[in-house]
């Protein structure tokens, strides 16, 4: 189980690093856009009242990966009373068995849920969830749409770090960073002066939901590493647990056997002593 | 002489990188043909085949879905959330898919329709020179 785990999270580590450049040429795309036009539309402005919020819990299918998908469930639990405390009603998206199961059983609504993939995520997985979310985000509030929207998921650093995250992907942030800064962070120089086509506009819009759809397809590689990360530890404890326990329990079965040959000798030794003495 | 530096990058990894001599894209305006000392542009793509030429002269076609260019300083970086390489598009089992979708008539099947279509028109493009990427 260690040996499995280990060779499908080498996988999961390629996939997150081939997913890289697009991701990078995104953002530098993103940034252009943003820095030489205004706008984005809905997508970026932020509601002052908020009503409802939508969190969606990363967690796996399957079970045996340690306190993986517990401790986002946690950290979710923690979003929720957050939220619930600023006066936002919680809406909850789902991803992996685990989380499902754990609202089912504690008969909570779930808006929309989603398994089987945790694993090897796709990126038409990441679609769909990002489909889902946007349009409960176009949704007005009081027809059962959201004001913003988190996504819970654990982050890998590396193999023996992994952290539980909460990102808000909706309203997207859009944070006004220096161009030194900015060069710095995508390592790139002053962005040229873009010929936008059709529109600065109207390329912001097509970029923003391809975006959040990277942004979910991320989280949802860098959950499926940590998934395996964190089942490949779990798995190695338990066959260290396994040896640990093999060894003492040949241990007391040695010393059982030996003491069982001890008494049986010094009984015969006993019994020869009676009979040449008497 | 200059020349262009292409990347084809889709999703989930990168599909063609090197050196052009041009290139030529779809957006929704137009064809637009980029060569070397190009004004920086930022456009979307329309659903089509995406046709680079190469330093030797070779003609590299991809399909590409959904996807956008970045030029800036001789660096293209052609983006898309599918991207595929003609030669390796399986035509025969494109054929089929495009028949397969016209027969359906959800959203799903027509956008699969529109996907098989670009996969064909790459692979035509690429045997319509007589080279194969």
């Amino acid at each position: 189980m260690e040996l499995i785990a280990s060779s499908r999270f080498v996988k999961a580590q390629q996939r997150v690093e081939a997913s890289l450049p697009y991701t990078q040429e995104l953002l530098r795309a993103i940034s252009a856009a943003v820095s030489n036009g205004n706008g984005g539309g809905a997508l970026v402005s932020e509601v002052e009242d908020r009503k409802r919020a939508a969190v969606i819990l990363v967690t796996s299918d399957r079970g045996l990966a340690g306190a993986y998908s517990s401790a986002i469930i946690k950290e979710g639990e923690g979003l929720n009373a957050l939220l619930k405390e600023e006066g936002v009603t919680p809406v909850h998206f789902l991803v992996g068995r685990k989380s499902v199961g754990y609202y089912k059983f504690r008969e909570r609504k779930i808006a929309n849920s989603w398994t089987g993939f945790t694993d090897q995520p796709k990126y038409e997985d990441a679609q769909a969830i990002a489909a889902a979310v946007t349009e409960a985000f176009n949704t007005d509030t009081n027809e059962g749409g959201v004001d913003e929207i988190h996504l819970v998921y654990t982050h890998f650093v590396n193999m023996a770090v992994q952290e539980v995250r909460v990102r808000r992907i909706l309203p997207v942030e859009v944070v006004e960073v220096s161009k030194t800064e900015a060069s710095k962070k995508l390592d790139t120089n002053v962005f040229p002066l873009y010929e936008f086509e059709p529109s600065p506009e109207a390329v912001l819009d097509a970029l923003l939901p391809r975006y959040i759809e990277n942004m979910i397809y991320t989280a949802l590689l860098l959950a499926a590493a940590s998934e395996h990360a964190a089942r490949r530890r779990a798995m190695k404890s338990a066959s260290d647990n396994a040896e640990e326990l093999i060894r003492t329990l040949a241990r007391q079965a040695n010393q059982a056997r030996q003491a069982e040959i001890t008494q049986e000798i010094s009984e015969i030794v006993g019994g020869a002593d009676a009979l040449t003495s008497a | 002489m200059s020349e262009l530096n292409v990347s084809v990058v889709a999703v989930d990894r990168k599909v063609w990188v090197g050196a052009a001599k041009s290139i030529v894209a779809t957006t929704p305006d137009g064809e637009i043909g980029i060569f070397a000392g190009h004004e920086p542009v930022l456009s979307l793509l329309v659903n089509g085949v995406v046709r680079i030429e190469t330093l030797e002269g070779e003609k590299v076609a991809v399909a590409v879905h959904g996807g956008f260019v970045a030029v800036d300083s001789d660096h293209v970086r052609v983006l898309a959330e599918i991207a595929e390489l003609a030669g390796d598009i399986d035509v025969d089992r494109a054929k089929k898919a495009l028949d397969r979708a016209s027969r359906e008539d959800s959203p799903e099947s027509i956008a699969a329709g529109h996907r098989a279509e670009t996969r064909l028109k790459a692979a035509a493009a690429v045997t319509a020179t007589g080279l194969h990427s």
